[in-house]
């Protein structure tokens, strides 16, 4: 190799530069859905006025991020029109010319420079360990391989096909701003990100309250808690004023147009159901699990009368709306106190005791990962939201670690099932085991020793029985046919289980902080 | 992190690009009636496993050799029927008598792949990493690198997993000759090398340094003590090989006649459609093979081949070590890609192989005839559809190869071993620093090769010429393998081997 040393960033290209690659070559790979959701997004910001665009519903795939995303594609088209005209055409459903694949693809690979810009700066605040010679030992290298090549961001990106990348790059760059305390860019920068998807909502109250804790308050009383009196009104206003022209840049409009009903309801369809077709690995895949286990013990066991359960069709692949047959229905409202009581003591903890911006990330990484185990509708990519910043943390500190690997390996695999085709087994198959190997030998030379229990393995090697079992001996038996939901119900429930672990275990590690912290000042 | 768990990222690497390739369209996909490479081949599998093995090289009522007829050596049709046994088992109508003809589909296109990444997997790699890892110096870390670059190598992957071929296990099987010749096991060595002979009959382009090497390593241990025992240990080796290979085609003369006609198709002339060799480009000034009879272009072409090879094979046969044998596998191979009868443009995989192995000693030069031949099959890789493969794979690997294997930091004109060329400019140009001068050649001819790519791509050729690009491109990619067969022949005759080579030592 080059000998690159640590302050020669030649391998930061060189690592950039070989995922972009891997993201090219596979243009020809499946697409999901998703593709032709942004394509009509193409073509409806191109085809029609800004006052019909979130009206207007020729395809099923109406437009339902915020307003800045669809300026964004709005850009996107006008480049698009040099590839392929009639992917701008609304009628055409269902488009994938050649040079509409192309440009598609192209378009995620190219925007995905945000990302790689993001995961630089990320990787120059990272805390620095004196003594490593080599420079495949040094944090900022792992962190961004770790970042670079993420494997869920390489499938739901770039086979799945959605934009990821440049939304979680805008994420890690403002987090970036917040750990070099630019706080104001950071700000700035999640707000802008809001108005791009509104998914990251979800992480809000971790960004407000530390804002207002850390950036508004100037001055903590000894024992660490808030100084009233130091409060900067003046920061609050510039604050205030960041976020608020931003959403009136996005939102102004419609507001003006009379359109903002019309546009929340787009962003928030609480006509789904709780869970997606495909059970997310959270809270409530295990509360179905037990749902159904319930009733057809019931059932055995007559207690219950089978013509009276609702018909359920569980995984069985239609977005609708579920009712449980034991045990009580849940309504949006009950996953959202479910979700808010989550994310409290990680929020009141960074108010009562600020610990910097890693204090603050790691409260992000514990919302997305609290709505994520609790929130309504959630879709598997979320997951996504706690492991890309988590990252950070992972490669500073040992215990953060050992959560991270239980928390990607099985957040990775819950992937899985995006991608169902035969010919992108092996790809899926393939990649996270780079991953996956990479991030344990990486981690494990970087902290010197094993990061992981015995029995944290032995369920982390379960998942290769999971896999084998589902789409190995599960299609070639008898079952195939009478029971088709059982290897996504198999997937969502085993890999919950090591999700919710990979929870309790982060939010063990923040209290137990807390627990420190107040030690030391006794 | 250690050794192994880099190599694996590697060899993981590798089998992600390859299978990312295979996403992609194969050889005549969709072109009925003759389809393409990937017809032929399930066409094989078709043919080996409902026909006795008797009829399987004559023209039958169930054979017609005149679609897709075997012509490969047994070891392919062995392989052929084996995979046909799988197909049976997965799904009959693959491989039908007559009915599965020209059958395509999403699942048999699956399966096709797999037995290629299988047999790449089983074969190719191991010998790969093996090579890297015990006949290639530097540091581990270095390795490591030259398994990625070796691995990433477009030619082949494009080929094997977008046009479809096996080139993996004929070119795996002579890779794991080398390796057994490196290492000193000098009679493994040459069965796997009779094996390659026996899958491809392509792999003779190898067969002479291999033959040389053998000889001379018999001669230096002298001929009347262990050198003989040593030359009869390998000729029964070969012998035998052969013999069960052929097995069940020994008990008939006509059998094997008809096997050898069907291997070497003498009436097919000089060479088909537009390849990077000495006839093709000579073909632009005179028209030889409208000129010349059959009869003479072959000989004409023998006699060149001979001509061409001759100083390589007999250097190695007075001095046979592993440095000079790399050598002279790739003058040997490039000599018969050069100047042999009926080359076709495919065939510079088998120079490509040898040239990989040079990877870590004379990067740039590798480098440089690798994204060539890769090159010269552009007019291959835009009739399968395989254009975007073809541009990230060639990216990558002139990206990586460059990064990795510091070539553009080790060309001094020390390291590129330019002295002869020095002694013979030493009269016109004193002061020219040469490695600059390589150096600057090799970004002029790979912004001429991106150019090229682009123009083929874009620009529709001149009514009356319609194969100007394909021909630009042959030319273009001819004289850079003239060029380098110069320079590795050059390499192999002037220079002495350079200092602290320990596997030669091994190998002596």
């Amino acid at each position: 190799m080059a000998t690159p040393t640590a302050d020669n960033w030649s391998w930061f290209p060189a690592l950039a530069l070989g995922v972009s690659f891997l993201k090219c070559i596979l243009i020809n790979a499946y697409h999901s859905t998703d593709f032709e959701v942004h394509r009509n997004w193409l073509a409806i910001t191109y085809s029609f006025p800004v006052s019909k665009w979130y009206h207007e519903n020729t395809s099923e795939w109406t437009l339902d991020y915020p307003p800045l995303f669809a300026w964004f594609e709005y850009g996107l088209s006008h480049v698009a029109q040099h590839f392929d005209k009639e992917m701008l055409v609304v009628q055409n459903l269902i488009y994938t010319s050649p040079a509409t694949v192309l440009f598609q693809r192209l378009s995620v690979i190219v925007t995905d420079v945000v990302f790689i810009y993001a995961v630089k700066e990320c990787c120059r605040s990272v805390r620095e360990e004196k003594g490593s010679k080599d420079l495949l030992g040094h944090p900022f290298f792992i962190l961004a391989a770790l970042l670079l090549w993420n494997f869920g961001l390489l499938i739901v990106d770039h086979i799945h096909f959605q934009y990821n990348g440049f939304l979680f790059g805008i994420l890690l760059l403002s987090v970036a701003r917040h750990l070099q305390g630019r706080h104001l860019e950071g700000a700035l920068l999640f707000a802008i990100l809001l108005n791009l998807k509104h998914i990251y909502l979800y992480i809000a109250p971790a960004y407000g309250i530390f804002l207002l804790r850390s950036y508004c308050f100037t001055e903590d009383n000894t024992d660490g808690s808030v100084r009233w009196s130091s409060f900067s009104p003046v920061r609050l206003v510039a604050l205030g004023s960041i976020v608020i022209s931003v959403c009136a840049l996005s939102f102004g409009p419609f507001i003006a147009m009379g359109q903002l009903p019309q546009v929340l309801s787009r962003l928030f369809p609480f006509k789904r159901g709780l869970c997606h077709a495909y059970w997310a690995p959270n809270v409530w895949a295990l509360y179905n699990m037990v749902d159904k286990a319930l009733s057809v013990l019931g059932v055995r066991l007559k207690l219950l009368d089978v013509a009276k359960l609702p018909k359920a069709s569980m995984t069985g692949g239609l977005v609708q709306e579920f009712q449980h047959s034991v045990l009580p229905s849940i309504s949006p409202s009950i996953t959202l106190i479910c979700t808010l009581l989550s994310i409290m003591p990680a929020v009141l903890s960074i108010w009562r005791r600020p610990r910097g911006a890693r204090g603050f990330l790691r409260c992000l990484v514990v919302c997305a990962l609290g709505s994520f185990m609790f929130g309504w509708h959630v879709h598997e990519k979320a997951i996504l939201m706690a492991i890309l910043p988590f990252s950070v943390l992972a490669v500073e500190s040992r215990e953060d670690a050992g959560i991270f690997l239980m928390l990607t390996t099985t957040g990775h695999y819950s992937l899985f099932p995006l991608l169902f085709t035969a010919a992108e087994l092996p790809i899926k198959v393939l990649l996270m085991l780079l991953f996956t190997l990479y991030s344990f030998t990486s981690l494990k030379k970087l902290f010197r020793g094993s990061l992981l229990n015995p029995l944290e393995a032995t369920y982390l090697l379960g998942l290769v029985a999971v896999e084998i079992l589902c789409e190995v001996v599960y299609p070639l038996s008898p079952w195939q046919h009478t029971l088709p939901f059982v290897p996504l119900l198999v997937t969502s429930v085993y890999c919950s289980l090591g999700v919710s672990y990979s929870f309790i275990r982060l939010y063990l590690s923040l209290l137990r902080q807390d627990g420190t912290d107040k030690h030391k000042q006794l | 992190m250690e050794n192994w768990s880099l190599l694996s990222l590697c060899v993981l690497l590798g089998l992600t690009a390859r299978w990312a390739v295979s996403l992609n369209s194969y050889s005549g996909a969709g072109k009925p009636p003759m389809f393409g490479d990937y017809e032929a081949q399930r066409h094989w599998q078709e043919v080996t496993y409902n026909l006795p093995v008797h009829e399987w090289y004559f023209n039958t009522t169930d054979n017609n050799l005149n679609y897709w007829g075997l012509d490969y050596p047994p070891l392919t049709a062995y392989h052929s029927l084996l995979c046909a046994h799988v197909a049976m088992l997965i799904n009959p109508d693959w491989v039908e008598l007559h009915a599965s003809r020209g059958h395509e589909s999403y699942g048999h296109k699956l399966f096709m792949r797999a037995t290629v990444l299988i047999a790449d997997l089983l074969i190719y790699i191991p010998a790969v990493v093996l090579y890297s890892f015990y006949l290639s110096e530097g540091s581990n870390k270095k390795k490591v690198c030259t398994v990625l670059c070796i691995l990433l190598y477009p030619g082949l992957i494009l080929i094997d997993y977008g046009h479809f071929q096996y080139n993996s296990i004929s070119l795996g099987l002579a890779l794991w000759g080398v390796v057994g010749l490196g290492l000193g096991w000098d009679v493994l060595g040459s069965l796997a090398f009779v094996l390659a002979l026996n899958y491809k009959q392509m792999e003779l382009y190898h067969s002479l340094p291999f033959f040389c090497y053998l000889l001379g390593k018999c001669f230096k241990q002298g001929l009347a003590g262990r050198g003989l025992f040593l030359l009869v240990k390998i000729a029964v080796t070969v012998l035998v090989t052969f013999a069960l290979c052929w097995l069940p085609f020994l008990s008939d003369p006509g059998q094997v006649l008809q096997m050898v006609h069907r291997l070497f198709p003498v009436g097919r002339g000089l060479f088909e459609d537009k390849v990077a060799n000495t006839w093709c480009s000579l073909n632009v000034l005179i028209k030889i093979k409208t000129i010349l009879s059959t009869d003479t272009q072959l000989y004409l072409s023998l006699t060149a081949t001979l001509l061409a090879i001759l100083p390589s094979s007999i250097k190695l046969l007075m001095k046979p070590t592993f440095w000079q044998l790399k050598l002279a596998l790739v003058n040997s191979s490039l000599a018969f890609f050069l100047f042999s009868f009926q080359v076709h443009e495919k065939s510079i995989l088998l120079p490509a192989l040898p040239v990989c192995l040079l990877l870590n000693d004379l990067p740039l030069p590798a480098i440089w005839f690798l994204q060539a031949s890769t090159f010269s099959m552009l007019p291959l890789f835009l009739k399968d559809g395989l254009l975007v493969p073809y541009v990230v794979t060639s990216l990558a690997f002139l990206f990586f190869s460059v990064y990795l294997l510091s070539a553009l930091e080790h060309c001094s004109e020390d390291k590129l071993r330019l002295g002869p060329y020095r002694r013979l400019l030493l009269i016109c140009m004193r002061r020219m620093d040469l490695g600059r001068v390589t150096k600057w050649k090799f970004y002029c001819s790979i912004m001429a090769m991106a150019g090229l790519s682009l123009m083929s791509v874009v620009l529709a050729p001149p009514a009356q010429l319609p194969d100007l690009f394909p021909l630009l491109v042959s030319v273009f990619s001819y004289h850079h393998f003239l060029g380098l067969f110069l320079y590795f022949n050059i390499v192999q005759i002037a220079e002495p081997p350079p200092p602290g080579r320990k596997n030669q030592k091994k190998s002596n």
